[in-house]
């Protein structure tokens, strides 16, 4: 059986993990290699790597990272954060990437993901979705763009079937209302992209503790849960929250 | 020297590096002329059928590794590699199904959203699986590696079944996971060079198949 995937995600600017770490000096920034590394000895499925600065200079320096990767990792990696056309994807996939996730680029132009698919396959492209639930409506999620400061006025669910339908090959939820909060995923709101979608969705976004990894899976029918801090801080570890999610009978890799 | 096979489709360091790391003395190469000569042949699962087949095709490299196959050429495909072993391939496919390299008879198809029962499943098939023997038989490319051992797969089409399927997994369908034509060609599903310890056994598996030929 398919196991569900637990993966930490590391912000990553000028080729270092930005936040501090547990197991390397916390005044330290870690290199992302090396923490990768360990998340795959503790049993990560896969990781993440989130460029979150986006100029050229430090573009050269992720792409470095990401051909490092490819030669010293033996799991499955994915780079998301500034992507603008299908050339900055073929860059990132031609260093050694397994995976891009896309974001803004897309919903500014939506055939970015069909030309990506076709250029990289659907199993290369995930797009990244950051949504808000409306105030006006607490069934309803709205589409942030920009490092989830700008508004589209687009309805996340729709947006993920659209992504879905046109090459996208999993879909990463980020709950913006619960992302930092540690209070746990918006269930619902995962639950509502992860049926109108037949690909893969990584929920994120608000983990503070193990029930949530459970919940996330669970209630919100997600197919991968991912989380940063958590992981970085040492509060918890892969193993501790994969030895939990199967204790509640869920099927992880172990 | 174990080549490489690479058809310009994408990045294959990680499956070099792997099979380095596993002993193997690996190299990197799209002259078919390098690969007639090496003593063991890997074809990397990068990019969609029809434009690998097309690739090859393009690159001359189809009717050598046709040829170092049938010769009993220790040879193992990743993925896409698997795929490519058989006689055709509907991805990307316009019209009628690309040819492949024909080793083995069939047709690779989309893996199917929905079980037999109805129930419908995410696809492409994304995470670690279990990968199960079809008999008790030692094989020697899973030598140390216990029955129902996870693997990293990522993929939409699968190989049809075939009495060389050695390893089944189940993701709405049960399909070949593992296949073996004659005493050393071999293909896989997942992605060993992506497979943490597991993938690096089997890796060094086939290297230690490469080396006692």
């Amino acid at each position: 059986m398919l196991t569900k995937r637990v993966i930490p995600c590391m912000d990553v600017t000028d080729g270092r993990v930005v936040k501090g770490v547990n197991f390397v000096n916390l005044r330290d920034a870690g290199d992302p290699i090396e923490l990768a590394q360990r998340y795959d000895e503790q049993k990560a499925d896969e990781v993440i790597f989130l460029d979150i600065t986006a100029t050229s200079d430090d573009r050269a320096t992720t792409v470095e990272l990401a051909s490092r990767a490819s030669e010293e990792l033996h799991l499955p990696y994915t780079v998301g954060g500034g992507f603008r056309s299908v050339a900055d994807i073929r860059r990132m996939i031609a260093a050694g990437a397994d995976k891009v996730s896309v974001n803004s680029a897309a919903v500014k132009d939506p055939s970015l993901i069909t030309q990506a698919a076709e250029a990289f396959g659907t199993q290369a492209i995930i797009v990244a979705i950051d949504a808000k639930q409306r105030a006006d409506n607490p069934n309803k999620w709205e589409v942030y763009v920009a490092g989830g400061r700008k508004a589209t006025g687009i309805d996340a669910v729709e947006w993920a079937r659209e992504a879905a339908k046109r090459g996208a090959g999993e879909i990463l939820l980020t709950s913006m209302d619960r992302d930092g909060s540690r209070d746990g995923f918006d269930c619902a709101l995962t639950r509502a992209v992860a049926r109108a979608v037949d690909i893969p969705v990584i929920a994120s976004g608000g983990v503070g503790e193990l029930e949530h990894f459970a919940q996330g899976i669970i209630e919100g029918e997600a197919d991968a849960v991912l989380a940063a801090s958590v992981f970085h801080f040492g509060e918890l570890t892969i193993r501790q929250v994969k030895e939990y999610m199967r204790a509640q009978g869920i099927p992880v890799r172990l | 020297m174990i080549a490489v096979v690479d058809y310009h489709k994408g990045n294959l360091k990680s499956v070099e590096r792997g099979l380095i790391a596993a002993g193997g003395d690996a190299r990197i190469t799209d002259d078919a002329a390098e690969i007639a000569q090496a003593s063991a042949i890997v074809l990397p699962g990068v990019g969609a059928f029809a434009d690998a087949a097309n690739a090859m095709r393009e690159l001359g490299q189809d009717e050598v590794l046709v040829e170092r196959i049938s010769a009993g050429v220790p040879f193992l495909g990743i993925c896409l590699g698997l795929h490519l072993l058989y006689t055709a391939g509907e991805e990307h496919a316009q019209g009628a199904p690309t040819p492949g390299l024909g080793i083995i008879e069939g047709t690779v198809r989309a893996l199917p959203k929905n079980d037999l029962s109805g129930n419908s499943y995410k696809i492409p098939h994304v995470g670690w699986n279990e990968v199960s023997y079809l008999s008790k038989r030692p094989n020697p490319l899973f030598a140390g590696i216990s029955d129902r051992e996870f693997f990293y797969f990522t993929h939409s089409f699968i190989a049809p079944p075939s009495p060389e399927t050695i390893a089944t997994t189940t993701h709405s369908i049960t399909f070949p996971s593992a296949v073996q034509w004659g005493s050393a060609c071999f293909g896989v599903q997942f992605h060993p060079e992506k497979s943490s310890d597991a993938g690096a056994r089997l890796l060094a598996n086939f290297v230690s198949i490469a080396k006692n030929v």
